[in-house]
């Protein structure tokens, strides 16, 4: 139990945290955007997976990692814009038109994967990371905070950001209408679909760009299915947070961090089976549900289509 | 969550009724089919060598045929179970973790009580032992759902992944057979396994398989159990009105479902595999979804999508083999099945509107 406590293992546990838990962060606030707006997005894991794919495999191509973000987003958007013209535009059932989202692009993205990478199974470099002078030299947190790529500290910034959108710009009041009260929304001039879509799209970037650091930071790789319910666990993450975005950093990495424990405690020399380890996150995510529930909101126009003058 | 037998206009021939009815399922069926094949296209393959193979090795080959009638029972079980709980109004989508988790059990007990009991005793015990470990999966959500109205769909979600883990960890750990190099179950012997029918390769798993979804089927429609589920469905608070048990309909409707699909993974198990290898999780569950929403909840309907599709995945898997085309495609296939469905009923269900305004 000693080699719990050192450094390294304490080290490599906050270095996995942050890896892991970012991905679920910018999915989770992607998810709470949609939530607020009123839409349930059960497509997140396949706008993740899509992000993945083409973040990979245009970084890949390009050599550019910032290329490889962008295109990880529109991924994203891609994915999203069909969730936006069925369920927002043509008000259909959102469960079923997102199962089909994660489906298809878990099927497409393994095809391309197979018809392109697997046979090579290219990795990425190391990429480059952004070292804040002095605070990067501190033991432990230094190397797992402060030495990482730009997106990671834009990610941290994202939700004091999104605070400060919901509670003091019209566009955050409008998303919480569009989710509360969509008709009282519609009666002051303000478009109940034009402000879904707009979340919606939003969305799905912010879930593209999580799911193609996950491919070319966390893993330098794609593979197939690589996002392995993090889509979901996001999803967890923004129902528990209550549109509080500070719940969602705060939870995103506590899950993170049970995702790190694998590697960790390998680095630690503490041999556990994957598996073991591996249920953990939907462990936890289950005991946080049963303990918590109670505490768990979702605005009451959630998951509703919205037509104009229907009570 | 959908429209079910709207009386159809009286003005409508009743030929013409039948004619809407069939072209509002077969459209998607088709719109599916011909999408796919533009993605095939445009990986370089030939969607008609594609299709055609399909359909030669999955229907028309008889030890093709053969193998996608024995792939239907799991698939029926599993089926039924949905349709429970999708009548009632559930999203039951953590299938997979319970059919998974069933069949490592019943893989772990099957071997050693061969030896034990009458052959008839030890199905009936796996059986029973499976449906309660399906069941036992589904626990949780039901009294999240029940207790504090937490979305199942995520809590099962999770469940599921959490019980496909729990399964690898069973078979590496605490079933594997220590003879075999990969981990693995004990192998449950041929003479032990679900008796042929004739002298086909299938097993008479199909048969109870096919007996679920019909006896589903009515249960829903024309029992009180059933009626009751179906109010919980289409309306809650009528439910609460209407003086029944909501939180007891909730456990039941979801201990019904998972059963089922625990069912399914005995019946895999004992009819087919005869062992479960580490690492092995068909994912049947999430690819039944879309055809029980295709049939419309209709159990003589679920059966018929339920052998297409399984044409469909035996057809694809030799193609994997033959053609090049890996076995995700299947996943696609079934998503986009979906959403064409979801697009053909939105539109359906405008023009009847517009009609009967």
């Amino acid at each position: 139990m000693e080699a719990l406590l050192t450094t390294v293992f304490l080290g490599s546990l906050l270095f996995g945290a942050v890896t892991a838990g970012v991905p679920l962060l910018l999915a989770g606030l992607g998810e709470q955007i949609s939530e607020k707006a009123g839409v349930l997005n059960i497509g997140l894991e396949g706008m993740m997976l899509f992000g993945a794919y083409f973040g990979f495999a245009v970084a890949y191509q390009s050599e550019s990692v910032a290329l490889g973000f962008l295109a990880g987003g529109a991924g994203g958007v891609a994915a999203a814009a069909v969730m936006a013209l069925l369920c927002v535009r043509l008000g259909m059932n959102q469960i079923v038109v997102g199962i089909a989202i994660t489906l298809g692009a878990e099927g497409l993205t393994a095809l391309l994967h197979y018809f392109r990478f697997a046979r090579s199974y290219p990795r990425l470099g190391r990429i480059e990371s952004l070292p804040v002078p002095l605070l990067s030299e501190l033991p432990i947190v230094g190397r797992a905070l402060f030495d990482r790529t730009l997106l990671v500290y834009l990610a941290v910034l994202l939700p004091f950001l999104l605070i400060l959108v919901f509670r003091r710009s019209q566009f955050g009041l409008n998303l919480q209408a569009a989710g509360d009260k969509p008709a009282a929304l519609d009666a002051a001039g303000v478009s109940v679909l034009g402000t879904r879509v707009a979340a919606v799209l939003l969305t799905g970037f912010l879930a593209g760009l999580g799911g193609a650091y996950l491919s070319i930071v966390g893993g330098g790789l794609f593979l197939p299915f690589m996002t392995g319910g993090a889509g979901f666990i996001a999803i967890v993450l923004a129902m528990l947070a209550r549109g509080k975005p500070l719940w969602v950093l705060f939870g995103a990495f506590l899950f993170g961090a049970s995702l790190a424990l694998t590697t960790a405690m390998q680095v630690a020399g503490v041999n556990v089976p994957t598996d073991v380890i591996q249920m953990l996150p939907f462990a936890m995510v289950i005991l946080v549900l049963v303990l918590f529930a109670r505490h768990a909101y979702l605005p009451p126009a959630l998951a509703q289509p919205y037509h104009r003058g229907e009570r | 969550m959908s429209d079910r037998a709207l009386p159809a206009s009286r003005s409508a021939s009743r030929w013409g009724g039948v004619l809407v009815t069939l072209l509002r399922v077969l459209l998607p069926v088709l719109l599916a089919l011909a999408a796919g094949g533009l993605i095939l296209l445009s990986f370089g393959k030939d969607p008609f060598a594609y299709y055609g193979y399909v359909v030669e090795r999955g229907l028309l080959s008889p030890t093709g045929l053969e193998a996608s009638i024995t792939r239907m029972a799991p698939l029926l079980l599993i089926a039924a179970g949905l349709i429970v709980a999708f009548r009632a109004g559930l999203w039951n989508l953590g299938v997979d973790g319970q059919f998974l988790l069933a069949a490592v059990c019943v893989a772990a007990l099957a071997p050693p009580l061969a030896g034990l009991l009458p052959h008839a005793l030890m199905l009936l015990v796996c059986f029973a032992a499976a449906a309660l470990v399906g069941a036992a999966w589904s626990a949780i959500p039901a009294y999240l759902k029940a207790r504090h109205g937490i979305n199942e769909i995520i809590s099962t979600l999770m469940m599921s992944f959490l019980g496909v883990s729990l399964a690898n960890v069973l078979i590496k750990i605490v079933f594997n057979d220590p003879t075999t190099t990969v981990p693995q179950t004990e192998t449950l012997a041929v003479a032990d396994r679900l008796a042929r029918l004739g002298d086909t390769t299938v097993h008479w798993g199909v048969l109870l398989g096919l007996a679920a979804v019909i006896g589903v089927h009515y249960l829903m429609s024309r029992t009180a159990l059933g009626l009751k589920l179906q109010i919980v469905g289409s309306n809650p608070r009528t439910a609460i009105h209407a003086g029944i048990d909501l939180k007891r309909l909730t456990f039941v409707a979801f201990a019904l479902s998972a059963g089922l699909a625990g069912l399914g993974g005995a019946v895999d198990l004992l009819g087919v595999q005869g062992t479960i290898r580490a690492d092995w999780n068909p994912a049947y569950g999430i690819a039944v979804i879309p055809l029980i929403f295709l049939a419309r909840f209709n159990g003589w309907a679920v059966i018929a999508f339920v052998f297409f599709f399984a044409v469909l995945m035996i057809g694809g898997e030799s193609a994997a083999r033959r053609l090049g085309v890996p076995s995700f495609y299947v996943l696609v296939q079934v998503a986009l099945l979906m959403l064409f469905f979801a697009v053909v009923e939105t539109f359906d269900h405008a023009w009847r509107k517009r009609r009967g305004a």
